[in-house]
């Protein structure tokens, strides 16, 4: 019941959005967020999208751990 | 980006395990109270990765495996009123009542329906405008707001046949609950989809309270490890607090509209968990404005308590004290087709997920 999924809002329609869940379009609520536009990332939970998701921060999240001193860029898998 | 891929990278996750075990000096016992988290942990593996120093703990995180089992006995008897259809979320159907369940009681013709939100929900109500419609909610921080929506929409739309049996959950609580116990946990892995509508903020008393660290994690494996990561270094270097490690969702503040929502709809209240038992402040009811949807008030129909079955160790699993190869009934009468205990039931329970996923180390002697 804690399963929440990535989602990229397709299309608004008032309080709820398409939204591409792994290349399926699904029907959410909009209810608990403002300012949605297309394009963005949401975590749905339970048919609602319960938060943005911050490409920003997921990126520098990522810049961080590759700094760490036992990181080997060398041998890293393709990001596919 | 990919939010799943970056943070399934196996260099960086190697990068963090051996930063892990170049500055663990002690041992630790962390204790995840997630359910998502539970599933997480042993899908990846990612306890048998982990320094022997480190011993992961699965808390009442499962909000499947915490409902108490007089709660499902009162789902049971609303679902047999004449002209009711219950709905619930999927995985309370095979949770054991005291004398039945609600899969035993569907098969004897109870409508009883399986939803995978509210929005579907009040699909129901609209359709079916003869019968009542009860909606057993059941779920914490995450689920709640789905509910509070549900609830105001009925009012605006006057959706009189559309009640609530409510047993949501709230977290902080019961986390403090078993540090009271005595239990030894020495960092909390706290939940990340909770905390995104809470905010991290919920835990701050907790932390300050008992100086203990929680680091608010995400669910991939990469941000499993460098939760660990960072609770090995507060707690080895004596610091307590709340840290947010799942940044691209949650923030100290959380979702404050979310939070408006629940506030309107609901307040705190006593909670029954199983095998811990009633909590104070650690759940919601509806609040007066919203009684006329409250199926107790509208409809009250009293169950007593039945005993938990005969050598389920569910109750001390869910407080981390045993593991479930603890249990005699583990993989032997009770397993995921014919579940006993209600931690063998969900997806997200510690059962099932021991049972799915089995590794050697689950036969280390429990070091509580």
């Amino acid at each position: 019941m804690c399963l929440g999924i990535p989602a990229k809002i397709e299309r608004i329609d008032g309080e709820y959005a398409l939204a591409n869940i792994n290349g399926a379009s699904i029907r959410i609520g909009l209810h608990l967020l403002d300012d949605v536009k297309t394009g963005d990332f949401v975590l749905v939970h339970t048919g609602y999208a319960l938060e943005k998701l911050s490409e920003e921060e997921a990126l520098d999240t990522i810049e961080t751990l590759r700094q760490l001193e036992s990181f080997d860029p060398e041998n890293l898998t393709p990001d596919t | 980006m990919n939010f799943s891929v970056e943070f399934r990278n196996e260099k960086i996750a190697k990068a963090l395990l051996t930063e892990i075990k170049s500055i663990i000096k002690s041992k630790i016992r962390i204790m995840e109270v997630c359910g998502g988290h539970t599933m997480a942990i042993r899908r990846y593996g990612i306890h048998t990765l982990l320094p022997n120093e480190i011993e992961l703990l699965s808390g009442p995180g499962c909000p499947v495996c915490v409902t108490d089992q007089q709660f499902i006995d009162m789902s049971i008897a609303y679902a047999r009123l004449p002209d009711c259809i219950l709905l619930i979320y999927g995985d309370m159907l095979r949770i054991p009542g005291t004398a039945s369940s609600l899969d035993r009681e569907k098969a004897s013709g109870c409508d009883i329906r399986i939803i995978y939100s509210t929005i579907q929900a009040l699909e129901i109500v609209r359709k079916n405008p003869s019968k009542r419609i009860i909606f057993a909610a059941i779920g914490f921080e995450t689920t709640v707001p789905g509910t509070a929506i549900a609830l105001k929409q009925a009012k605006i739309e006057g959706l009189d046949n559309f009640f609530v049996l409510c047993a949501h959950k709230t977290m902080p609580m019961a986390m403090e609950t078993l540090i009271e116990e005595g239990i030894p946990i020495d960092g909390y892995i706290g939940p990340g989809h909770v905390s995104a509508i809470a905010g991290s903020k919920i835990f701050d008393p907790l932390a300050t309270k008992y100086n203990i660290p929680v680091v608010i994690s995400g669910f991939e494996p990469v941000d499993l490890l460098q939760s660990v990561c960072l609770l090995v270094q507060m707690f080895q270097e004596g610091r307590s607090g709340v840290e947010i490690q799942y940044k691209r969702l949650v923030t100290h503040q959380g979702n404050v509209k979310a939070q408006h929502l629940i506030e309107e709809v609901f307040e705190p209240d006593t909670q029954y968990w199983r095998g811990i038992g009633a909590i104070p402040g650690s759940g919601l009811k509806i609040r007066k404005g919203y009684e006329k949807f409250d199926v107790q008030k509208q409809l009250p129909i009293q169950v007593e308590r039945g005993p938990e079955p005969k050598g389920c160790l569910c109750g001390q699993i869910l407080k981390g004290i045993k593991r479930p190869t603890d249990c005699k009934l583990f993989g032997k009468t009770c397993t995921p087709t014919h579940p006993i205990g209600a931690c063998m039931v969900s997806s997200e329970g510690s059962c099932q997920s021991f049972y799915t996923y089995q590794s050697p180390e689950d036969l280390r002697e429990s070091i509580v």
